[in-house]
């Protein structure tokens, strides 16, 4: 546990140096703040820009920054040096998913800051299915990390899954053959569930796709890792 | 002294390519081996090998005890299937060669055994953070102290550097606190790669009293070397490898005098001449001729080195 907390703060340190992973923290955040203040329209709902953009940075935070940060300790044979000083691949992992998982959740916090009329109550809510999504997204960034070889090979990967589970929510918003298809996405579903905040019915669909999405990345990491390990 | 590593017809290949072949050597307990080559020949997958950062494709490397008279504690198996099995193994060689059977072409290969520091030829620092960041991330893994990170410095010229963000600095730098970093932690055997390499005079002689530090403390060192005077000066042995083959072994001196049969004198007089006479009677009474012309610009004893001796095994040699 001491190596995890090592990793952790490791990371942290490097964040205010590290402007490619420091930037997918703050920019939806900021994003959303700035629009929610700037626009306003009639007829639109409520926290529309909270909402959006809180579905985007789950599709898009956890997983451009972890495998970012995988690919580039890869690349540079950081990894190997603190393999080498006795860190093992699960602690590594969990050092590095643990701290993207805190920082993208400073981000949640700055989006529940920026909702409007929520109770108490639903904002822990938010928090909850946040976190989910962004499990599943951190899962899913550490499967590309471990997947490739080098940076470069990482962000020709990433990029384009991004675009599919970040921009598949606000897509489905306009066009209803992708809000068919976008169902089965975690990051859709974060949206669907984040605006239904107030509904007070309980969403089993969203709670099973995420799980699912969640249990299929889970297994893709597993069988990247097996076969190529931290190497 | 005790046989520290024991390595066996170890083989790595890449591919098609064999890099290493069939070697077989050991190493005594609180010695420095140098390992010699040309670029390509072999070493530093050889140290990898060692530290067990790659499997080799055949053979066995068997660290011998440290403290308890008992071995390694982890021990993985691979077998020809590239299927690797990792297990709890305590007991004495006699039931690790067991395991080794050449027939059934089990190779045998450590993960985690000896404490070793090590330095690789990559540099694997966070290049964002400052020097005294990256040393201080590993001394909170080796649980050591920050005075020794300080003292370390010290010893190497970086204490103004301290703060210095290690993207910033020049290579030979980063070299010295990857050094640094090899030594952190008080280890049984260091694996320095290249410890010295593009490091100017004075530096380079800090670290030499560093390394002769650690060999004092009784630390077994491996230090990979291009520099013969550096191997000559601190080795207690070398391995000299060429094409993935050790093509000679031994004490430095010893090597030097098994190749360098030709006892010469070289001369050089006033009017440019060079002449390399034999060291004998017979050259005597030239000598005291140019001599009594006052004719001689210097004289050197044509000493046997590791140079020639590299030159002349590895293919390339000199031409005299
Ligand atoms: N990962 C790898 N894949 C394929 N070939 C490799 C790999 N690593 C090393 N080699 C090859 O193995 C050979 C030996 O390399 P090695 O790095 O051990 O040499 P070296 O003796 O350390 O050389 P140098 O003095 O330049 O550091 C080289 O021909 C190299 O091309
Ligand atoms: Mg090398």
């Amino acid at each position: 546990m001491k190596h995890v907390w090592i990793i952790l703060q490791k990371q942290w340190q490097d964040t205010w140096k590290n402007k490619a992973v420091l930037i997918q923290f703050i920019m939806f955040p900021i994003l959303a703040a700035i629009m929610k203040n700037s626009i306003q329209m009639d007829g639109m709902p409520v926290n529309f820009f909270v909402n959006l953009f809180a579905s985007m940075y789950v599709g898009m935070a956890p997983l451009i920054s972890t495998s970012s940060i995988i690919s580039e300790e890869k690349e540079k044979n950081t990894l190997r040096v603190l393999i080498m000083a006795d860190v093992t691949p699960k602690e590594y992992l969990l050092g590095i998913g643990s701290y993207v998982f805190c920082a993208c959740m400073f981000g949640t916090a700055v989006f529940c800051c920026l909702l409007n009329d929520v109770t108490t109550s639903k904002r822990i809510l938010f928090f909850f299915i946040m976190a989910a999504g962004i499990i599943v997204s951190v899962l899913l960034g550490a499967a590309v990390g471990v997947g490739s070889k080098n940076q470069t090979e990482a962000v020709s990967v990433s990029v384009p899954v991004m675009m599919i589970f970040s921009f598949l929510p606000m897509l489905s918003m306009f066009n209803d053959v992708i809000a068919k298809i976008a169902k089965f996405t975690y990051s859709e579903q974060v949206r669907i569930l984040v605006e239904a905040l107030g509904d007070g019915k309980i969403h089993t669909v969203g709670a099973a796709v995420i799980a699912g999405n969640m249990l299929v990345f889970a297994g893709l990491f597993w069988i990247l890792y097996r076969k190529k390990g931290l190497a | 002294m005790r046989t520290f590593v024991k390595v066996d017809n170890l083989t790595h290949s890449f591919g098609e390519k064999i890099v290493l072949d069939d070697i077989s050597f050991q190493v005594k307990q609180g010695e420095i081996i140098g390992l010699l080559g040309p670029s390509g020949a072999g070493k530093t997958t050889l140290v990898n090998l060692l530290t067990g950062q790659i499997m080799p494709t055949k053979g066995t490397i068997i660290f011998e005890a440290l403290d308890t008279g008992k071995n390694l504690l982890k021990e993985s198996l691979r077998t020809e299937k590239k299927e690797t099995a990792w297990s709890d193994f305590h007991g004495d060689q006699s039931d690790l060669l067991q395991i080794l059977n050449p027939e059934k072409k089990v190779s045998f290969h450590r993960k985690k055994t000896v404490n070793a520091g090590i330095m690789m030829d990559h540099f694997g620092l966070y290049d964002r953070l400052s020097v005294w960041s990256n040393l201080k991330i590993f001394a909170k893994l080796y649980k050591v102290s920050e005075q020794r990170i300080d003292e370390l410095l010290e010893k190497t010229e970086l204490s103004q550097a301290k703060k210095t963000i290690v993207g910033k600095l020049s290579k030979g730098m980063k070299s010295r606190v990857n050094f640094c970093r090899a030594l952190l932690k008080k280890a049984d055997v260091l694996f320095l790669d290249e410890p010295t390499c593009g490091l100017d005079p004075a530096t380079t002689e800090k670290l030499h009293k560093l390394i002769a530090e650690e060999k004092k403390s009784g630390t077994t060192i491996f230090l990979t070397t291009h520099n013969m005077y550096e191997a000559r000066k601190l080795c207690d042995h070398i391995l000299l490898l060429n094409d993935g083959k050790i093509v000679e072994r031994g004490v430095p001196e010893e090597i030097c005098l098994k190749y360098c049969l030709k006892n010469q004198i070289e001369v050089i007089l006033k009017n440019g001449e060079r002449h390399e006479i034999p060291n004998t009677m017979e050259s005597a009474k030239v000598l005291a001729e140019w001599m009594k012309q006052e004719n001689i610009l210097s004289i050197h004893s044509k000493e046997p080195n590791l140079e020639t001796v590299f030159l002349y095994l590895t293919g390339k040699e000199l031409d005299q």
